[in-house]
């Protein structure tokens, strides 16, 4: 007979986002479609879209992140070359398997070539699914590349009022940014509370709950969310020594869990990281009232995250949003971990590892596939890492 | 009239290479533009750097600047075989191995002293125009560069035509960047005033070189082709997709290749290889992809050896598409740059990539497709496996795929290639064979 075990509200509410993790057939998405029979998912890849103007619409915005360490890639390999990155084999994967087969439509970021073929692939693979490449402005002028993107973002919100057969109103967006803005604020508190005491919310603890709204509605993601905080909070859990890092590169093709739970194995802890930047790419709220595509397009150029897909039309910023993660959350080091022929992130590298040399921030660099299975070279990596961090801190 | 030039490389022995008297033009074209490139630091010149796709270069010559395209730079390398060099350098350095090589071997390049092909150092450029078209690449590419030249750098970005058509919006948006960023910055860096009568005459230009073009390049519907489209098409797009398109040299010199493949058409006579005349066509194959050029003629030598010829390439596309229409308008000269941005071949979405190849498949008779997958390259390859099934389901005509690379002489299988070009043909005779007893 098997003894009973105390299981903690925090582990209980991990548990939970692990299955979501887990679940390659999207089971609680299809539960959400499947409870009304007017109901659509939207599929969208990294790194952003407006979720919101598909919650506006009613509709589930579902994020495709590739297949992971669990899924076995049997046709998609059959569509690329040995040389391209494996977010976009296991994606194919994922639609030819069937695992999509509830989904209404998919959205493709302006994020690199490959994720932009696959838009053109998605057309010609799926005809009977709503596709779409979706561009967004590297000319950050409000009258420039401001009226390009509103006029994108209308393009959308057309699209998809149309796949609904209803217009989308502009309560209903207002309606949507407040309930995004929320989600965004908890997102934000519990990198907080990593970053104040990361043994208290772990790195892949911090992962499966954000991975969670990736596949959840909004409202129940924040639920999540807050039963998370309130938990981690109340848990004490022992500090171990580790070093803190900042985590780079990582977001597109997601790491193996595995990875994320060996670099705190390993002595370092994930102070702040670029892992599923949708949840948190705006910066701060943005504003309810007014024009709420005009609202998301001042947010988009003027209040959102740094990465490698973006333009940084000033040389001087270039890399700074690195060096300030590493200040904002008190880190000691930076980890530069890339996927294998990841064109943003390793084109990007050299130039970020120039400011961090200038600005006297140490790091390390490796690259990973989500199926990546061997740990150890990594925890050796990082674990030497961490040690030499804490050898010069003590001198 | 083809002429006979000794070749002297490191590595190959002596040979005579023949070339046609456009080449021969071409190459005095192309040494009179590095040597004012290279002089600019005594002739006060100045150099806008920017991208094959996406060149505007008859803006650029609105300013007085002349222009400097790293590509044709590393390609350059990789035809005079030190580009393999300078892609080790940038690894040395920090660059992924998983990288463009056409970025490394700039990086390179510039690590080594920034040699020009004439043996002299290139200037630093006075202003980087990124064109950011249909290649993510590009956009790191500059801002690499405006990292080591501290320069200024103008980003025009040109939106991606994802469902297949030119939007008003994306019109809009580009003439606003000209406007707005572009032409202000370039007169701010030149000193000189945008005179817009001046584009539109560049932009005539243009036109009539552009119409000379598509006269050549579509000569290869003829049997025998007199042309080879992708390994001879590199050399005729040279002058117009790089910094000759709106001058009088290039209407000069499409006028004379024209004139000289009419000829060859007149005669019969098929493509000039660098061994001479071609013998008898015996496939007619439409390529994808670009080519390896640290080992081009030995590519372009495994065709013509078997009677191959490219009657049509998209290749020969990435700088401009002209031959379904489309034309520089002097009338509307900046929605004309917009269009031509945001037409080039890989700003388009891969649908019409495989119309286009479908297309030239049936208007040029072609045998099949064959898709040079480039290692280097996503824009162009990520999804060309599945371009090849769309391609040989539509058409019926056999497809074949082979891997290289664009300078990185590491990733050329002379061997491999061969083996699989030799099955690809012995599967068009089969197909032919097959086609006949048929009938």
């Amino acid at each position: 007979m098997a003894t009973p075990v105390n299981v903690s509200p925090t582990a209980e509410i991990v548990a939970r986002a692990n299955e979501l993790f887990e679940d390659l057939s999207f089971n609680s998405a299809r539960k959400w479609k499947a409870a009304q029979p007017d109901r659509k998912v939207i599929g969208y890849m990294p790194i952003y879209v407006p979720r919101e103007i598909i919650h506006a619409a009613g509709m589930l915005p579902l994020g495709i992140v590739g297949g992971g360490d669990q899924l076995e890639v049997i046709h998609g390999d059959a569509y690329y070359q040995s040389y391209i990155c494996r977010i976009p084999r296991s994606t194919i994967e994922l639609g030819v398997s069937g695992r999509l087969d509830f989904v209404d439509g998919m959205l493709f970021p302006s994020i690199c070539d490959v994720i932009r073929n696959l838009s053109g692939m998605w057309k010609l693979m799926f005809p009977h699914v709503y596709s779409r490449y979706f561009d967004v402005p590297q000319n950050y002028r409000d009258d420039t590349g401001g009226n390009f993107y509103i006029n994108e973002l209308a393009e959308l919100r057309l699209a998809l009022s149309e796949l609904r057969g209803k217009p989308i109103s502009d309560d209903e967006l207002r309606q949507s940014i407040a309930l995004y803005n929320e989600n965004r604020k908890l997102v934000r508190e519990l990198y907080a509370l990593r970053v104040e005491r990361p043994w208290q919310a772990p790195a892949a603890e911090v992962y499966l709950m954000v991975r969670a709204g990736l596949v959840l509605p909004v409202e129940e993601h924040s639920a999540l969310l807050r039963e998370y905080l309130a938990a981690a909070r109340a848990e004490e859990r022992p500090k171990r020594d580790n070093c803190r890092i900042v985590l780079t590169g990582m977001f597109c093709e997601q790491p193996p869990l595995n990875l994320i739970k060996s670099l705190e194995l390993s002595g370092c802890y994930v102070v702040d990281d670029d892992l599923m930047l949708v949840t948190r790419w705006l910066i701060g709220d943005v504003p309810v009232e007014g024009d709420p595509l005009q609202n998301l397009a001042l947010a988009f150029l003027h209040h959102s995250e740094s990465t490698a897909a973006k333009y940084e039309p000033n040389q001087k910023e270039k890399g700074q949003h690195l060096v300030r993660a590493v200040k904002r959350s008190g880190a000691e080091g930076v980890i530069f971990a890339a996927p294998s022929f990841c064109d943003p992130a390793l084109l990007d590298r050299p130039m970020l590892q120039h400011v961090l040399k200038d600005a006297g921030i140490p790091y390390i660099a490796f690259k990973y596939a989500e199926n990546s299975g061997q740990m150890q070279p990594i925890r050796e990596q990082a674990g030497t890492f961490a040690d030499s961090i804490k050898l010069w801190s003590a001198a | 009239m083809t002429t006979a030039t000794k070749i002297v490389t490191s590595r190959a022995p002596v040979k005579e290479v023949i070339k046609d008297a456009s080449m021969m033009k071409q190459k005095e074209m192309m040494a009179a533009h590095y040597d004012r490139l290279t002089s600019a630091p005594e002739t006060g010149a100045k150099v806008a750097a920017t991208f094959v796709p996406g060149n505007l270069n008859e803006l650029i010559m609105c300013f007085d600047l002349l222009n400097n395209l790293p590509e044709v730079n590393a390609i350059q390398s990789g035809l005079r075989r030190v580009s393999g060099s300078y892609v080790l350098e940038a690894e040395k350095i920090g660059h992924s191995e998983d990288v463009c090589t056409y970025v490394k071997s700039d990086i390179g390049m510039m690590a080594k002293g920034n040699i020009a092909p004439n043996g002299k150092k290139f200037p630093n450029p006075d202003v980087l125009l990124l064109s950011y078209t249909g290649c993510f690449t590009f956009m790191k590419w500059f801002e690499l560069l405006r990292e080591q030249y501290k320069c200024e750098t103008i980003m025009l970005h040109t939106p991606y035509m994802g469902d297949g058509k030119i939007t008003k919006n994306m019109i809009d948006y580009m003439v606003k960047q000209l406007k707005d960023d572009v032409i202000p910055t370039l007169e701010r860096v030149s000193g000189v005033k945008f005179d817009i009568d001046r584009l539109r005459e560049y932009l005539k230009r243009s036109t009539k070189a552009e119409d000379d073009l598509v006269k050549v390049l579509q000569s290869a519907k003829a049997k025998p082709s007199p042309i080879d489209a992708y390994f001879g098409g590199i050399y005729y797009i040279g002058p117009i997709f790089g910094a000759f398109r709106g001058t009088q040299d290039a209407i000069d010199y499409y006028r004379f290749l024209r004139e000289e493949i009419e000829d060859r058409l007149a005669k019969g006579q098929g493509p000039v290889t660098p061994d001479g005349d071609m013998g008898k066509e015996k496939y007619r194959l439409v390529v994808e992809g670009p080519p390896n050029y640290t080992s081009f003629r030995q590519f372009w030598k495994m065709f013509y050896d078997e009677g191959a010829v490219v009657v049509a390439s998209s290749y020969t596309k990435v700088g401009g598409v002209y031959d379904f229409g489309f034309r520089h308008d002097p009338d509307k000269p900046l929605e004309t740059l917009a269009e031509y941005c945001l037409g080039v071949y890989t700003n388009r979405s891969l649908p019409m990539r495989i119309d286009m190849l479908v297309n030239y498949i049936n208007e040029y008779e072609a045998d099949g497709l064959l898709i040079n997958s480039i290692k280097s390259c996503n824009s162009f390859s990520a999804g060309q496996l599945l371009m090849m099934r769309e391609v040989e389901k539509r058409t019926g005509k056999p497809a074949a795929f082979v891997e290289s690379d664009l300078v990185d002489p590491r990733y050329f299988s002379a061997a491999n290639i061969k083996n699989r070009l030799e099955s690809y043909f012995q599967m068009v005779d089969q197909k032919r064979a097959g086609a006949s007893a048929a009938a």
